[in-house]
C-alpha cells in the first residue's frame, strides 16, 4: 500500500481548467465540513484562490438518509482572483440519495457527480423521497456520473487495521477525499499529517483514514473512467506575494478583538451566551487568556452585554457577541451603554430572522434593528465587515472607535462570513496604527461627563483611581456637572451632544469611495457586508463588456461616510442589492434625495453571480431607454 | 504603612457624597444609608476602591449618595454588571444594591447565577416586600392577599422567601437585618469579610406603600419576642429575656419554638447555631412566629474572580507570552513569491 501510493501514478494528460466549483453533499455524520476543509487546506497550497461556503442544517445529527439532515460544503477554486463560493456546481459529491435529492437540481448540465451507490439502499432512497432510483431511471443522464461503491471499497480498504463497523463506515469521506484529491491534482500529505495529530491517542483510527484516503488516489489512478471524465488540473492562482493563511470570518473578528485590545492596551472582557452562529467567537476567545482576554459564558443574552458594560466602566474594552435575537435582547443594556457614553463592542453574526428564523443561514436583515432598534434617540456606531479576512480590521476599528469616543459600536458580520473561508495575506502588524486609551487622572475640575471638545468623547475615569469617586447611570445628566438633570432644554442638548458625538465621526473614516469603476456613471452598485464578493465579481464581468457599471461597498454604516451623497448623485441609477427585503436602500433614501432601486433576496443564501449580473443589465437597458 | 504615606483614617463623611438624599420622609432607606457610611471606614475600605452598583428602584438611588465609584444600572441587571466590574477589576470592592422587585423580579435569573458562581461580591437586597418607584403594587415578596392598585382584591402570587431562593442558589453567604437595627453594621462586616458572594436581605420599611408591615418585628416593644439572632455556636434563643428558644423536632424534621422552663424544657434542648449547616440554614429562612437575623449561613467555597485569575495564570504558563505574529500564523500557512 504505501509503495503504491508514494510512486505516483500521474495521469499521461490532465485537462485544465481555469475554475472549478465542488460540492461535498452527505449526512451531517458524514464528516462532510472536515472533508470540504481538508480539501480546501490542499487547494490552497496548490496555489489556487479560493472562497468556501459551508451550509449545514440546523439540527445537529438529523436522523440518517433525511433530506433535511443533508449537509454540504461547496468550494471554489480558480486560476485567477476570485470572490465567492460560486454559483452552481462543476462537481457534485452526493455521498446518499437525500445528499443528491437536495443538491442535484443545482448540479450543472453536464457537470460531474460522483455518488456513492453503496448509500442507494431501498430505504435511503425510499427516506430521500425517490420512487425509483435515480441510478437507473435515466434522471441524471444530463450530468456525467461517477457512481462508485464508496462503502464497499473504504471497507475493503480498512479491513485489516480492525476497527468496528461504525468507525469502519466513517473513513467514507476520506476515501471521497483521496479520489478527489487524484482528480484535481492534490497533494495527500498534508491530510495525513493532520489525520496523524488528529487521531494521536487513537492510533488505529489514523491508520484507517489514511488507508481510505489512500486508496481512493490509487482507485482514481487505476480506475478506468466512464467516457468524457478527465483527471484536471486549475493552475495556481497570480496571487500578490506574501504569506497567507486561510481564514473565517468568525476567527478574523476574535483575532481582531484581541489585536484591537493590544493597541488600545486594553485587557477584553468577552460576555457572551452560545447562540448560532456566533458561539465560535466564545470558543476562539476562550482560548486566548494568555492575550489579557477574559471569557464569561454568561447566563443569558443580557447578562453577557451587562457584564460587558460592567468590564467598560472597570476599564477593560467590554465586548459581547450574538445573532439577531441576541442584540434584540440586548438593547436596553446598550442603551445604558450610550446613555453612560461607554466603549462597548457588539458583534452580531447575522442569520436568518425573523425571530429563531433561519439559524444556521445567512441573512443581512438585522441592518435597521443596529441602527435604530432601541428606545429613544440612541445614537452608536455600525460597521459591517465585506469578507472573512475583512473582519479582522474591522473588529480593530470597532474597538478604536469605541474608545476614541466612549461609544458602543456594533459590528456587522452574518452566518456567511463566519464560516466560509478564504486564503488571507497576513497583516504586517507594525503597520497597525497604536491608540492607546489613557485613563483620566486629574482631580482638577474633575466631572465624569467632561468632554473633549472637537471629539464630544467624554472623559474615561475608572473605579480605583484616587479622587474621581463619581456616579453614572441611565438618567440624563447635566451637559456642565455630570449630575443627575431633568431640565427639559438640557435634555434636548443633551440629545444632540449624544447626536452630533455619533455624527461627528464622519470625519474619522475613510470618504466613500468607489471600489470598482467610475466615480459617475449609468449604474452605480451600492452593497454593504459580506455581499462584497459576488457584487464585484458580476460587476467585474459586466464591465469586461464594457458596461458602464461601478460598485460602491459601505462598511461604515453609521455614520455613513462623507462624500456618499455626491457619488450617489453622479449616476443615473443606483440599485441596492442585500440579503434582506430592502433595508439600506431605505437609510439612503432618508438620508439622500436619491431614488435608490432594490434588490432585496431572502433565501437564507448568498447572492449568486448570475442572477446580479441579471438584475444590473435590467437595470442598464432601464437606463439607456 | 510607610511613614511617607500615612494611610487616610476615613470618617463616615467621606463615604458621604454631597447629593441631596431624595427618599421619602421616614424611609428605611435613609437607616441603612447611615449604616453603610458607617460601616465602611471601619473596615478599611477607600472611596477610590469601593464601588456601588444598583439596579432601578427606590434602592438603587442608593450609589448616588455614596462618595465612591457607583453605577446606577437598568432593572435586574446590576448582579450581571457587577460581574463584569470585578472581572475587569478584581482589586476593587463591589456592592450590589437591589431591592425585592429589581432582585427577585425582573433580576431574579441574575441573582441567582451571581450567587451560585459565587463572586466576590456584597448583595444588598432591601426588601419592602412593595414597588415603591411605580407607586404601590405588589413584589414577588408581598404576601398572599396584599391589596394593591395592581391587586385590588387581593394579591394571588405565593411569595418568594429571599433567604430560601439564596440558599437554593447555593450562596455561600446569607444573612438577614432589618434597616432601623443597630446590628445591622454588624452583618455588613460580616458580609463584606467573607470572600465570594454573601448575600444580605434587609427588611426595609416602605412608609408610603406597605406601612409597618414589617412593624411586629422590628418594634422596639415587639420585636425581642419575634427576633431570633444568631450567633455561631450559641444556642437559638430570643425574647425579652431569652427565655424563648428552637428545639429540633425530629419526627417531622423542622424547629419549634419552645419556652425555657415551661413542660421540663431546659437550655440543653435548645440547638447550637452552626453557620456551615445548610439544612439548618434552610429551616431558619422561614420559621413560624420568629424572624432569624444575622448569619443564617456561611461556607466559604471556590470563588469565580479568583478561578478566572488561576485559568489565566495556567494558559500563561502553558502557552506563554502572547504573540500576536505567532497566533495569526497558527494552523497552516503558505507563502506566494
Amino acid at each position: 500500500m504505501e509503495t503504491s501510493a508514494a510512486a505516483r501514478v500521474e495521469p499521461s494528460t490532465r485537462e485544465t481548467l481555469d475554475s472549478v466549483v465542488i460540492r461535498f453533499a452527505g449526512d451531517s455524520g458524514d464528516g462532510m465540513q472536515l472533508t470540504g476543509s481538508q480539501f480546501t487546506t490542499a487547494t490552497a497550497d496548490a496555489g489556487n484562490d479560493l472562497s468556501t461556503f459551508p451550509d449545514f442544517p440546523a439540527e445537529i445529527r438529523a436522523p440518517a438518509g433525511t433530506t433535511y439532515g443533508v449537509s454540504g460544503f461547496q468550494i471554489h477554486f480558480a486560476a485567477h482572483d476570485i470572490q465567492t463560493p460560486g454559483d452552481a456546481p462543476d462537481v457534485l459529491v452526493a455521498m446518499n440519495p437525500a445528499a443528491l435529492k437536495v443538491n442535484g437540481e443545482v448540479l450543472k448540465p453536464g457537470g460531474l457527480l460522483v455518488v456513492n451507490t453503496g448509500a442507494f439502499s431501498s430505504n435511503n432512497l425510499k427516506k430521500a423521497g425517490y420512487e425509483n432510483s435515480p441510478l437507473e431511471d435515466g434522471t441524471l443522464d444530463r450530468f456525467r456520473v461517477l457512481a462508485i461503491d464508496v462503502t464497499k471499497l473504504t471497507l475493503e480498504a480498512v479491513k485489516d487495521v480492525g476497527l468496528g463497523s461504525k468507525d469502519a463506515h466513517r473513513c467514507k469521506n476520506m476515501w471521497t477525499l483521496g479520489l478527489m484529491y487524484w482528480l484535481f491534482g492534490r497533494e495527500r500529505e498534508q491530510t495525513i499529517s493532520w489525520l496523524k495529530g488528529k487521531f494521536a491517542k487513537r492510533p488505529k483510527l489514523a491508520e484507517a483514514n489514511i488507508a481510505a484516503l489512500n486508496a481512493g488516489h490509487i482507485y482514481g489512478e487505476n480506475a478506468e473512467l466512464p467516457h468524457g471524465i478527465n483527471a484536471y488540473q486549475v493552475p495556481a492562482a497570480n496571487l500578490a506575494p506574501g504569506e497567507y493563511r486561510n481564514i473565517s470570518g468568525n476567527e478574523a473578528t476574535a483575532w481582531g478583538l484581541v489585536t484591537g485590545a493590544k493597541l488600545a492596551g486594553l485587557q477584553v472582557m468577552y460576555g457572551s451566551y452560545p447562540i448560532t452562529p456566533a458561539s465560535n467567537l466564545l470558543h476562539n476567545l476562550a482560548r486566548l487568556k494568555h492575550f489579557g482576554v477574559t471569557t464569561f459564558q454568561a447566563e443569558d443574552e443580557i447578562a453577557a452585554v451587562a457584564a460587558a458594560v460592567g468590564a467598560s466602566f472597570g476599564g477593560s474594552i467590554g465586548v459581547t457577541g450574538t445573532s439577531g435575537p441576541g442584540v434584540a435582547l440586548k438593547s436596553e443594556a446598550i442603551g445604558l451603554a450610550i446613555m453612560a457614553e461607554l466603549p462597548l463592542v457588539i458583534v452580531n453574526v447575522q442569520r436568518g430572522g425573523p425571530s429563531t428564523g433561519l439559524p444556521t443561514k445567512t441573512e443581512q436583515s438585522d441592518l435597521f434593528q443596529a441602527v435604530w432598534g432601541r428606545n429613544g434617540d440612541a445614537p452608536l456606531v455600525v460597521l459591517a465587515a465585506a469578507t472573512p479576512g475583512d473582519c479582522y480590521y474591522m473588529a480593530i476599528e470597532a474597538i478604536r472607535l469605541a474608545v476614541t469616543y466612549m461609544t458602543p459600536v456594533i459590528l456587522l458580520s452574518d452566518g456567511y462570513l463566519a464560516n466560509s473561508a478564504e486564503p488571507w495575506p497576513l497583516p504586517d502588524l507594525d503597520a497597525l496604527r497604536p491608540f492607546p486609551v489613557e485613563f483620566h487622572q486629574d482631580p482638577e475640575d474633575f466631572h465624569p461627563f467632561a468632554r473633549n471638545e472637537e471629539t464630544l468623547a467624554r472623559i474615561w475615569a475608572v473605579p480605583g483611581t484616587p479622587g474621581l469617586e463619581h456616579r453614572i447611570g441611565g438618567l440624563e445628566k447635566d451637559r456642565d456637572t455630570g449630575h443627575i438633570s431633568y431640565d427639559p432644554h438640557n435634555h434636548h442638548l443633551m440629545t444632540c451632544v449624544r447626536h452630533d458625538k455619533i455624527a461627528g465621526i464622519a470625519r474619522d473614516i475613510a470618504p466613500a469611495e468607489v471600489d470598482q469603476g467610475d466615480d459617475h456613471g449609468d449604474l452605480l452598485v451600492v452593497g454593504w457586508g459580506s455581499t462584497y464578493g459576488s457584487i464585484s465579481q458580476a460587476v467585474r464581468v459586466l464591465r469586461e463588456q464594457g458596461q458602464q457599471v461601478s460598485h460602491l461597498h459601505l462598511r461604515n454604516i453609521w455614520p455613513l461616510p462623507e462624500g456618499l451623497g455626491n457619488l450617489l448623485d453622479s449616476f443615473h441609477t443606483v440599485l441596492v442589492p442585500e440579503l434582506n427585503n430592502g433595508q439600506l436602500v431605505k437609510l439612503l433614501r432618508a438620508e439622500y434625495p436619491v431614488d435608490a432601486v432594490s434588490l432585496p433576496r431572502v433565501t437564507g443564501l448568498p447572492f449568486h453571480i448570475g442572477g446580479l449580473i441579471q438584475a444590473m443589465e435590467e437595470r442598464l437597458q432601464g437606463s439607456a431607454i | 504603612m510607610s511613614p511617607n504615606s500615612p494611610k487616610k483614617e476615613y470618617t463616615r463623611k467621606d463615604f458621604a457624597s454631597d447629593q441631596e438624599v431624595r427618599w421619602c420622609p421616614g424611609c428605611g432607606d435613609y437607616a441603612i444609608l447611615a449604616a453603610v457610611q458607617r460601616t465602611l471606614p471601619s473596615l478599611g475600605s477607600t472611596p477610590e476602591n469601593t464601588v456601588f452598583i444598583s439596579g432601578i428602584g427606590c434602592s438603587s438611588r442608593f450609589p448616588y449618595y455614596m462618595n465612591t465609584y457607583g453605577f446606577h444600572t437598568i432593572h435586574g441587571r446590576a448582579p450581571a454588571i457587577a460581574t463584569g466590574v470585578k472581572l475587569a477589576n478584581p482589586k476593587l470592592d463591589v456592592w450590589v444594591i437591589t431591592g425585592d422587585g429589581d432582585g427577585l423580579s425582573i433580576g431574579g435569573n441574575h441573582l441567582l447565577h451571581v450567587l451560585r458562581r459565587n463572586i466576590d461580591l456584597q448583595i444588598m437586597l432591601f426588601n419592602n416586600q412593595i414597588y415603591g418607584l411605580t407607586k404601590g403594587q405588589y413584589s414577588p415578596t408581598s404576601q398572599v392577599g396584599k391589596v394593591t392598585p395592581s391587586s385590588p382584591l387581593g394579591s394571588i402570587d405565593q411569595p418568594v422567601v429571599p433567604a430560601r431562593f439564596a440558599l437554593g442558589a447555593r450562596a455561600t453567604f446569607v444573612a438577614r437585618a432589618f434597616d432601623t437595627s443597630k446590628k445591622l453594621p454588624e452583618a455588613l462586616s460580616a458580609a463584606r469579610e467573607h470572600k465570594g458572594a454573601s448575600f444580605i436581605e434587609i427588611l426595609q420599611n416602605c412608609p408610603v406603600f406597605n406601612d409597618g408591615v414589617f412593624d411586629l418585628i422590628t418594634d422596639r416593644k415587639t420585636g425581642p419576642a419575634y427576633q431570633l439572632w444568631l450567633e455561631h455556636g450559641q444556642p437559638m434563643k430570643f425574647g425579652a429575656n431569652g427565655e424563648k428558644g428552637l428545639r429540633l423536632k425530629a419526627e417531622t424534621l423542622s424547629l419549634e419554638v419552645v419556652t425555657i422552663g415551661e413542660d421540663g424544657i431546659t437550655e440543653a434542648d435548645i440547638v447550637v447555631h452552626d453557620e456551615s449547616n445548610a439544612s439548618l440554614a434552610w429551616m431558619l429562612s422561614d420559621l413560624p412566629e420568629v424572624v432569624a437575623l444575622g448569619v443564617l449561613y456561611r461556607q466559604p467555597g471556590p470563588v469565580y474572580n479568583q478561578s478566572v485569575e488561576v485559568q489565566r495564570e495556567l494558559a500563561e504558563e502553558r502557552f506563554g507570552e502572547p504573540d500576536l505574529h505567532a497566533l495569526l500564523r497558527q494552523g497552516h500557512t503558505w507563502t506566494v513569491s
